[in-house]
């Protein structure tokens, strides 16, 4: 017992110190996974949130019925097609972008550099409202503009085949800023001695970008990708704010599924067994990233 | 030479274009939010209002609670300011102190960085049910209160202070509370100012959580109270679009007033 308040009385600071944040993030984080994955194999719903006596355990069923469920299957394939076409777009624009704004260091790059980076910072709520209205069938600036060109008026958000990619390009103005800067970062870190002497060697623009700036920014490259990656797979506020999935599922993602089944349906057990499907999901292509990326030559 | 000259012009083109493609949202928006409403069935649209009103702000706040939105907001940024502090104390004790299961803590924080939102949303839900805490403030500020990252990012800049620095101190008779606000956060104010932004940014922004946990309309942010204007006044454009601009402006004001550091922020937390 001595020995215990000893101990105690010399660490005592840095316990408080950290006492807050750690309670705070096992009560929030580390529990809530816990849990997460006990109610997965239960039927926990309404009823069971009332009385806990009522919650059932169902075994693999949720895991078993989920893979059945149509909207869940359409769901997976949304996601997959967000991913498949939103992250080469992200990283290629965030990259253009990038250099772009580091071919110059006058005030012009510099104001440019706030311009693409705002979108990123709006809140997204306030994003839904103004893209709505461009993407308006009627009195929106988009159509507006494709009658410029004798184009017919697309119902942007209604046809179940343009929604997702009216969602797409608005999550790629809002993704470009964070991306480019990090790119932007990894630019200013090559030596401008490397251009030189390619320079002196007789290099031009484009092999200059062929051959040495892309392949030194590998690793920014490899970083922009996999969080984006990430964040695609979990895509979630876009169709949330703007389509809330339809018309007819179209623009359902994965997450958005969780939270219908969670909040709109308060089927807690079968919702919980989805976002581990989630989880699974993204460790598997972070694993599958990483290993792509050993395989490339290092420079 | 020559080529150089037209590779420039080529680039800066490029630059304005893309950048004026980014803008176009935001001028839409500004543009329309002063509108009057017999305005938005004009066709060509107008990008100026020929007739300029300040009416769509103000029906913000009377026809809307815009001012009790707006309270709220602020309640939660002051709150994630206190979180901030929290982040910075853990942060600190990680950095400077030695103590049992120190690693152990440090890895289980880094730990929650790797788990999706979508995976906790449910059971925190619950947990804030079982607490009593549904359509209260506390239950709105309470899950996000601390974040890993902010403690990571903390613990790395607190790293490099010296120790010697704060045993003099602690030679000197001082407390550890009073050694870690007087002397440890003068010494890290430019990480601290870039979370501070970043804080106050999420904080404003915030809009899931808040919707889940209130109930009560007296509760909701400026965000949950734009979602819902979204949905009762579909039509008016013009409302909408003040709604909307009373959210960005102030965040775009404040973002251009500080960017440099913002930017540089994370370009110094990239490399560490």
């Amino acid at each position: 017992m001595r020995e215990f308040a000893k101990q105690w009385n010399k660490n005592k600071y840095p316990y408080l110190f950290i006492a807050p944040a750690v309670l705070l993030l096992v009560v929030f984080s580390i529990v809530p996974i816990i849990i997460a994955l006990v109610i997965s194999f239960t039927n926990m719903d309404l009823i069971g949130l009332a009385d806990y006596s009522n919650i059932r355990g169902v075994g693999f069923d949720n895991y078993i019925n989920i893979f059945k469920d149509p909207v869940f299957l359409k769901a997976l394939f949304n996601t997959l097609i967000y991913v498949v076409v939103g992250v080469p777009l992200v990283v290629i624009c965030a990259m253009a972008v990038a250099l772009l704004l580091n071919y110059g260091t006058s005030w012009l790059f510099k104001t440019f550099r706030v311009i693409y980076y705002m979108p990123s910072i709006t809140n997204i709520v306030a994003v839904a409202v103004v893209w709505g209205y461009l993407y308006n069938g009627s009195y929106g600036l988009f159509n507006y503009i494709l009658s410029w060109f004798g184009l017919p008026a697309q119902q942007w958000l209604q046809d179940p085949a343009l929604a997702k990619y009216s969602l797409i390009l608005l999550a790629l103005w809002k993704a470009i800023g964070l991306n480019m800067i990090i790119f932007l970062a990894a630019l200013q870190g090559i030596p401008r001695s490397y251009y030189e002497a390619a320079e002196i060697d007789g290099a031009t623009g484009w092999k200059k970008l062929r051959y040495i700036t892309i392949p030194l920014l590998s690793f920014a490259t490899f970083f922009v990708t996999i969080t984006t990656l990430i964040g695609w797979i979990q895509f979630f506020e876009e169709p949330f704010v703007m389509t809330k999935g339809g018309p007819l599922n179209a623009t359902m993602s994965l997450a958005l599924f969780i939270y219908n089944n969670g909040f709109k349906l308060s089927n807690f057990g079968y919702a919980a067994s989805g976002s581990f499907v989630l989880f699974v999901i993204i460790i598997l292509a972070t694993i599958v990233q990483f290993a792509v990326r050993r395989k490339e030559v290092e420079y | 030479m020559a080529v150089k000259k037209i590779e420039k012009g080529v680039m800066v083109t490029l630059l304005i274009l893309g950048g004026i493609l980014m803008m176009v949202p935001f001028i839409w928006m500004l543009g329309s939010s002063f509108k009057p409403e017999n305005e938005f069935t004009v066709i060509p649209p107008t990008i100026i209002p020929h007739h300029p009103t300040w009416n769509n702000y103000s029906r913000l706040f009377t026809e809307m609670d815009f001012f009790v939105y707006l309270k709220n907001t602020l309640i939660i940024v002051i709150c994630s300011f206190v979180g901030l502090f929290l982040n910075a104390l853990a942060g600190y004790a990680f950095a400077k102190f030695h103590f049992p299961g120190k690693n152990g803590f440090f890895y289980l924080i880094l730990a929650t960085m790797m788990i999706p939102g979508q995976v906790t949303m449910i059971p925190t839900y619950l947990i804030i049910n079982k607490m009593g805490l549904v359509n209260t403030m506390a239950g709105i500020v309470l899950p996000g209160l601390v974040g890993a990252f902010g403690i990571f990012l903390f613990r790395q800049f607190m790293a490099t202070i010296p120790t010697d620095l704060i045993e003099a101190a602690r030679l000197d008779g001082s407390g550890e509370f009073r050694i870690f606000f007087t002397l440890i956060l003068p010494v890290v104010k430019p990480v601290f100012a870039v979370q501070a932004i970043l804080t106050f940014i999420g904080a404003w922004n915030s809009f899931l959580w808040p919707l889940i946990i209130a109930n009560d309309e007296k509760l909701y942010t400026l965000s949950v109270g734009l979602s819902l204007l979204k949905g009762q006044y579909g039509t008016e454009f013009g409302l909408q679009m003040a709604g909307a601009a009373f959210m960005v402006v102030p965040i775009i004001i404040i973002f251009t007033f500080f960017q440099k550091h913002i930017i540089e922020g994370y370009t110094i937390s990239g490399m560490k």
